[in-house]
């Protein structure tokens, strides 16, 4: 197939090796892209895709391997090398400075800018840019005030305004809605008509199958696989992934419906910016059962959990547990209602990185008489409670001991659901809980997951990936800017209805809530 | 060739132990060339310093004398700072303790049965300490204002007030004028061990033991240790902050107080100038080098003491300018405080790679896989 193309690839890397204290990240990796091609980089967490997109735009340094651009060696020693090859990369966490405009920022960091940029070139630039590539963007606009989706067009743009041809893209889909992938994919396909070319890292199959026209699959940091995405198949990409054959589909179970366990009542709440997030959110949710909430990041799903969990308070109507009203309760209380929480931030709020394993799993249990008599904490009892967790939930670590912040991202998730689990009693609010997992951890944790639903646990899931709640909530409620625009029975969910919902389309009156 | 400063994956045992040596070794050649800038031979100044402040008995117990307050305030410092509460106001507190001390000691001597004196001037000015410290941790934890201005600002406020009390009202009516409260009737005076070093050493090491208690070993610590570390966290899983932060503040300015008390009923005996004379804020630099731990309190304020009484020492016994002994104190800090930052941090050398790395570009195999 691919051998034998004419031409020359504008980019090889070959032989690139990448050591970290006791990780050897890229061993002997190679990597061609050519002219108006979209690649797709694809590998679990951990595969070490990450790590050669860093050597590429000059933010490490290889120990071993050449890189060639346009048939010349070169030496990219830091990012503004890399811009000067023409390689620039969009990065998952966005390097844009909030309070600036989008075309301050697209010249941030510019050489041979005057001391006074003169705005009015840059603006025009940018709009020519935009309509060339359908990267529509108001060059006065706050970058505060723009949605993520327009977020990471200011950064393409940025690539673009600095003539950038090789294009790398981090795992751009995470934040955007269907509507806004299909918009990036388009964007795409433009920029690599004009003889650019990119590069897109992620670990999801279904964005391989649509935006790329070859795919090179990385497992342990080793290359597996380059194939024609025409020629290639999910599933043979899953298994390249992973080494082994994956459980697409886990078989979809219900499980009896036990009484109403989580009641939200005309809810609203602010944001952090003093906004409203929430504007009369009302919901249910039954013992035993899973309810997802889908929709696309910043749609008022963070603010909910923090209103069930007690961190934050609401502005009006009423949260419910078990029949108690927890409304605007401490969050200590809320977790003695029964409320376990899953938090989105897994790093920098469900753990603490530099304590022990065994402390980080005991960071609820340490209340109860096991682990604690009166002010006294037990140590044995610590150890006793934190070797049971980590057996029973197979967290991999080299003993309670250790740091939690050395365990991989798979086990910290463990960790935090592990200790979730253990003081659930009624309710389990779990946001992104498979989040930046790679395939393994990711069933895993939907297996914990339904498991503790068939507990007769409530289970409120919020995610922003449809086929995980397709998978295994049993009612999915989608949320746009702070209400709920519909509620449906997940076994007969349309994801393309459930996308539409999640751009703002409300449920018509054929299919209304249950 | 580029030199990289970067954070260490790893911090071994060897390099926690060596970093502090090595700072020291170099402490002690920078303050070498100062002073043989100034015509003295450093090895007789070295040897003066180490004599004064640990040559014999008497020596050790004059060091003892500024250890005790450096370690009672040392470890009331480390305890707010494990829950990044800025506490600059030691000073202050210790001030507190020791002016209420002094009401005690010299007014309700005749009220109070003679041997409750001593225990009434400690708990009461532990409670001044405790108090003091109390009114900028309620303003932090409920009002969110800025501790370091607050605590920083309620020292002056002790400071004065200590001053104008010896100065005026507690002016000993017997003293010829001089700035100073009468003597304490002796049932106030804190036992000596030996010279004038006294039992405030026994309250710092059984603060120091049921600390490091308290820390590991309590729910109380345990919670103090998850807000400091990651108060995001600390409140996801319940954890009542602002009641959090007033009670490790009060804790800890108790031990200040304590400090405070020590110093009038042990060291003085008297309320006068020379109280306050910057144990509080040189806490700051004990509990930062013990890294917070409460042993190691102990140990950095022994040896910082000991800094200060030798470089005393050898003002008088060499004849070098005041000023001199104070430098050198400074010379010797400063390195010992920049050497912490290579505990965590190192300096890399980064060379440009050679290009002979492997053969010309191989055509790429398309297939690794069986």
């Amino acid at each position: 197939m691919t051998g034998e193309r004419l031409a020359v690839p504008v980019l090889r890397m070959a032989g690139i090796t990448k050591h970290f204290p006791g990780v050897l990240a890229n061993d002997h990796v190679d990597l061609e892209l050519y002219e108006g091609e979209v690649l797709a980089l694809l590998g679990e967490n951990g595969a070490g895709k990450s790590t050669l997109m860093n050597v590429l735009c000059g933010l490490y340094r290889p120990d071993e391997g050449t890189i060639t651009v346009r048939g010349e060696r070169v030496d990219i020693q830091s990012p503004r090398d890399a811009y000067e090859l023409g390689i620039g990369m969009v990065h998952q966490n966005f390097m844009l400075v909030e309070t600036m405009t989008v075309a301050e920022n697209v010249v941030l960091g510019l050489e041979g800018l005057s001391f006074q940029p003169e705005f009015r070139r840059v603006k025009r630039r940018l709009q020519e840019l935009g309509s060339r590539y359908g990267l529509q963007v108001d060059p006065d606009a706050y970058i505060w005030q723009l949605s993520v989706g327009e977020q990471q067009r200011v950064e393409i743009l940025k690539l673009l305004y600095r003539d950038v041809d090789i294009l790398i893209l981090d795992e751009p889909t995470a934040v955007l809605t269907p509507q806004e992938v299909d918009d990036l994919v388009e964007v795409l396909r433009r920029v690599v008509k004009e003889g650019k070319a990119a590069i897109f890292i992620t670990h999801k199959l279904r964005e391989v199958m649509m935006f790329s026209d070859r795919v090179t699959v990385l497992r342990g940091g080793r290359n597996v696989a380059t194939r024609s995405t025409s020629e290639t198949s999910p599933e043979e990409l899953a298994r390249l992934m992973v080494g082994r054959e994956v459980l697409f589909q886990l078989e979809r179970t219900t499980c009896e419906l036990g009484p109403t366990v989580l009641e939200i009542e005309g809810l609203k709440a602010l944001n952090n910016k003093g906004l409203p997030a929430l504007r009369g959110v009302s919901l249910t949710v039954r013992a035993g059962e899973i309810v997802g909430i889908a929709g696309v990041a910043g749609n008022g799903q963070r603010e909910l959990a923090e209103c069930i969990t007690g961190l934050r308070d609401a502005v009006g109507g009423d949260v419910r547990v078990k029949g108690t009203c927890i409304t605007n309760c401490s969050p200590l209380r809320a977790i003695r209602e029964g409320v376990s929480h899953v938090p989105e931030d897994r790093v920098e709020m469900g753990l603490v990185g530099d304590m022990t394993v065994a402390e980080n799993l005991a960071l609820k249990a340490y209340r109860t008489s096991e682990l604690s008599r009166g002010p006294v904490l037990f140590p044995d009892g610590m150890n006793r409670f934190a070797q049971q967790l980590i057996d029973g939930f197979d967290i991999a670590t080299p003993g309670p001991h250790t740091q939690v912040k050395f365990l991989s991202g798979g086990n910290l998730q463990k960790a935090i659901l592990a200790r979730e689990l253990m003081a659930c009693e009624g309710l389990l609010v779990a946001v992104h809980p498979t989040r930046g997992l790679d395939v393994g951890a990711t069933e895993s944790v939907r297996e914990l997951l339904l498991e503790q639903r068939d507990q007769g646990t409530a289970v409120l899931l919020i995610s922003e990936d449809l086929d995980e709640l397709l998978e295994i909530s049993d009612r999915i409620a989608v949320m746009f800017e702070g209400e709920i625009v519909g509620v449906v029975p997940a076994e007969d969910a349309d994801r393309d209805r459930i996308g539409l919902m999640m751009a703002g389309q409300r449920l018509d009156e054929e299919g209304a809530a249950p | 060739m580029r030199i990289v400063f970067e954070k260490r994956k790893h911090v071994s045992r060897a390099v926690r132990v060596m970093v502090p040596v090595l700072s020291l070794v170099f402490a002690l050649v920078f303050g070498a060339v100062l002073l043989l800038m100034s015509g003295v031979d450093p090895f007789v100044a070295y040897a003066a310093m180490m004599d004064g402040a640990f040559g014999d008995i008497h020596s050790v117990s004059e060091t003892m004398v500024k250890a005790i307050p450096l370690m009672l305030t040392g470890l009331g410092v480390a305890i707010a700072f494990r829950m990044v509460f800025w506490n600059i106001g030691a000073e202050g507190q210790l001030a507190m303790g020791g002016l209420v001390a002094t009401g005690v000691s010299l007014y309700a001597s005749d009220l109070l049965p003679s041997w409750s004196v001593l225990p009434a001037a400690i708990v009461l000015g532990m409670v001044a300490g405790a108090v003091w410290a109390a009114i900028p941790a309620l303003l932090r934890a409920y009002l969110q204002v800025n501790e370091t201005i607050t605590t920083l600002m309620m020292n002056y406020i002790a400071i004065l007030l200590v001053s104008h009390m010896y100065h005026g009202p507690w002016r000993d009516p017997g003293g010829y004028g001089f700035p100073g409260t009468a003597k304490f009737p002796e049932m106030a005076w804190l036992p000596r061990i030996y010279g004038r070093a006294h039992a405030g050493l026994f309250f710092a090491v059984i603060a120091a033991a049921i600390l490091w208690f308290v820390l590991q070993r309590t729910k109380w610590g345990f919670e103090l240790r998850i807000t400091g570390q990651n108060p995001k966290a600390a409140r996801y899983i319940g954890i009542n902050i602002p009641r959090l932060i007033v009670t490790a503040m009060l804790l800890s300015g108790a031990l200040c107080g304590l400090a405070g008390v020590c110093e009038v009923t042990g060291v003085m005996r008297r309320l006068q100038q020379g109280l306050t004379v910057g144990y509080g804020y040189t806490a700051i630099i004990v509990a930062w080098m013990s890294q917070l731990n409460p042993w190691g309190v102990l140990l950095v304020a022994f040896l910082l003491a000991g800094l200060l009484v030798g470089g005393d020492q050898i003002q008088m016994a060499m004849g070098l300018p005041a000023a001199m002994g104070l430098v050198l104190q400074g010379a010797l800090l400063f390195p010992m405080l920049g050497g912490s930052l290579f505990a965590e941090y190192r300096l890399r050398i980064v060379r440009p790679e050679p290009q002979t790395a492997g053969s010309p570009p191989q055509p790429i195999a398309k297939e690794s896989e069986s």
